[in-house]
């Protein structure tokens, strides 16, 4: 990337003039970008506008903009009630708790595994494992939960049906008992992302110069010391991104994930219930609109926060792997 | 330091294999650890298969399990024959999927290009409006009134398509594809050549980033097939549910019956309706298809985009 800086910057930007001007001369190169513009307003800019909404008392006033402008202010009433609330509490500690164990076993093991693919001495094999473990990246979470329901169902699971019932141990009711859920949740989260993570670590070492390694075999350095000494040192500032960008998100959670998986079972939300599902049910099911809103604000507004914060870590370590 | 070339990568793996290796012992253990990690990343998607070909009365009495008695091609013989529902939420999930990767790709691409010119003033304020849709944003809330309330394309096969044309992260991606395969030069000689923007965007510079175009056609196709967010946001009406919506629907009946909420004339009626253990699962099948059938180019593509996406141009 580096080399190909040379020729892209030859050409400097020479117009001093307005904007004006430059829609006049360059008015293609507008057009082109106009779609897209149009899009980012539509779903992400107005709604950013939208987050009045938790501080009002939201009441549908025949159309959108004049429901905002009618309903009356609430200042900050509706946070008072869902901070309250004992959900609140509950959401934010399930959704920091989930996301820091996916945030340290998504750097472990990926690494673990990169490290163990690239010494394997066939290279078609470590293809094929690569291969079948990147599989379930590309599956739904609609499609996982039926894999999950498979081996959970209460009458006709496997884990029931097969696995206990040769043991003699007497059905279990999974999707009302929340004491499993940490774990069945941890693993699908492993089950799908290890594999993609894998390959993006793997891409990483194969990207090593080998003059290093034979340069540590000629001093008689065992593998596990080329592996400590300069593989690891050598993915770190990768590793320390990719750590870093994951904590940005802490407050944002797979929704698919807490909600299909546990299949939305109300015996289970202490343990699977997050910002995200929690935000869901109060505007769909329980048509709470200031909670919802209330709720929605508090993860966009901390979680903006979480993200600038790591960012600018990023951009100490690596100024170009910084988001902006 | 990843893209110190893919080429050096190679030719590592070659050298690297003469000397320097484990032990035979180790690679074995090694090796069948994979084997294992493999079996575990396999083995639900085995399972649902082999429930799809599955005797139903033997599903009924012994559960699911790896090693059926008496196998059964029924499932697929009722999802083809009466399985109406079924094939019109397949097609709206190939159609949703078609028109949105088209779209979506066009959106991206119009939108990547200029930010790639070196030439173009206002690069950076639109690098940053695309951005910072990636940091902040104003919640499911109000993008939920958004599209249900100021325009309302509730239940329209758009409401489908429209929320996922643009994506700032596949837009830096493209846009990384472009800077680093066209010289601005090409672009300038064309220009006093007497060629316009948008035939130099077609003819000169999208055939010469098939490569992104492939990759990043295969994020949305992906995102497209897979996704069922936006109709449980926004569609209700049964002739628009794509075949992943469709699935959540039929899951969430049965557990609704399971439950004990229901009337009994009403748990028969639903009862008549909901396709079998053994159909359902068969309908989870044929959702995977044409995911395990593109599988190939879905690797290839996906794991120059991540190497791209990871190192960030």
């Amino acid at each position: 990337m580096q080399i190909n800086h040379g020729n892209t910057t030859i050409i400097k930007p020479t117009s001093h003039k307005g904007f004006l001007y430059e829609l006049k001369n360059n008015w293609q190169l507008f057009l082109m970008l106009l779609p897209g513009v149009v899009i980012l307003i539509i779903n992400n800019y107005i709604p950013m506008f939208g987050i009045v909404i938790a501080f009002k008392r939201y009441r549908f006033h025949g159309n959108f903009i004049n429901s905002i402008i009618q309903s009356e202010w609430a200042g900050l009433k509706n946070f008072e009630f869902f901070f309250k609330t004992p959900y609140a509490f509950q959401i934010t500690r399930n959704t920091i708790l989930y996301n820091l164990a996916f945030i340290i076993l998504g750097l472990v093991v990926p690494v673990a595994f990169a490290i163990m693919l690239n010494e394997i001495t066939n290279k078609k094999t470590s293809k094929i494992y690569q291969s079948v473990m990147f599989l379930p990246y590309f599956l739904s979470w609609i499609i996982v939960s039926y894999l999950a329901y498979s081996f959970f169902s209460i009458e006709s699971g496997f884990l029931n049906r097969s696995v206990l019932a040769s043991l003699g141990i007497s059905p279990v009711k999974w999707y009302f008992e929340k004491k499993y859920w940490p774990f069945i949740i941890t693993f699908f989260q492993l089950w799908k992302y290890t594999g993609y993570n894998t390959v993006v670590y793997l891409a990483a070492i194969t990207g090593i110069d080998n003059e290093y390694y034979e340069a540590a075999e000629i001093d008689g350095a065992t593998k596990l010391q080329q592996i400590r000494y300069i593989t690891i040192p050598l993915l770190r500032t990768l590793m320390i991104i990719l750590t870093l960008l994951a904590v940005g998100r802490i407050f944002n959670a797979d929704f698919g994930l807490f909600y299909h998986v546990p299949r939305n079972s109300g015996q289970l939300y202490p343990v699977t219930d997050v910002i995200d599902t929690y935000v869901y049910r109060a505007l769909r099911n329980t048509n709470n609109i200031s909670m919802a809103a209330a709720a929605g604000t508090y993860q966009a507004v901390v979680g903006c926060i979480t993200v600038f914060t790591a960012n600018f870590i990023v951009r100490k370590i690596d100024r170009d792997k910084a988001l902006f | 330091m990843m893209s110190n070339s893919v080429l050096t990568a190679k030719r590592g793996i070659r050298k690297r294999n003469i000397g320097n290796r484990i032990s035979p012992f180790t690679n074995i253990l090694i090796n069948l650890f994979f084997i294992i990690c493999s079996i575990v990343c396999i083995a639900p998607i085995l399972l649902i298969i082999i429930i799809s070909f599955t005797d139903e009365k033997e599903l009924l009495v012994k559960g699911y399990s790896f090693f059926p008695e008496k196998f059964s091609l029924k499932a697929y013989d009722y999802v083809i024959t009466a399985g109406d529902t079924i094939w019109r939420a397949y097609g709206i999930s190939i159609l949703v999927t078609l028109l949105g990767t088209v779209l979506s790709l066009m959106v991206i691409c119009f939108y990547a290009y200029p930010l790639s010119r070196q030439s173009f003033k206002y690069k950076n304020f639109f690098s940053f409006f695309a951005y910072f849709t990636m940091i902040f944003g104003g919640g499911i809330v109000p993008w939920y009134m958004v599209y249900t309330q100021l325009i309302p394309i509730k239940n329209t096969i758009w409401v489908m398509i429209i929320p996922y044309l643009m994506n700032a992260w596949y837009m830096i991606i493209m846009r990384t594809f472009f800077k680093t395969t066209i010289p601005e030069s090409i672009i300038e000689s064309a220009k006093i050549d007497g060629a316009g923007e948008f035939r130099i965007f077609f003819v000169i510079v999208l055939p010469l980033c098939r490569a992104g175009l492939a990759t990043i056609g295969l994020f949305c196709t992906l995102g497209y097939w897979n996704d069922w967010w936006l109709p449980l946001m926004f569609i209700t009406e049964h002739r628009l549910y794509n075949i992943q919506y469709l699935m959540y629907q039929t899951l969430n009946s049965i557990q609704y019956l399971v439950s004990g909420s229901a009337q009994f004339a009403e748990s028969a009626k639903i009862l008549a309706e909901l396709p079998s253990e053994s159909a359902r699962m068969a309908i989870a099948v044929i959702s995977i298809g044409p995911i395990i059938f593109a599988y190939p180019f879905f690797q290839k593509y996906f794991v120059k985009g991540l190497t791209i996406g990871a190192v960030k141009g």
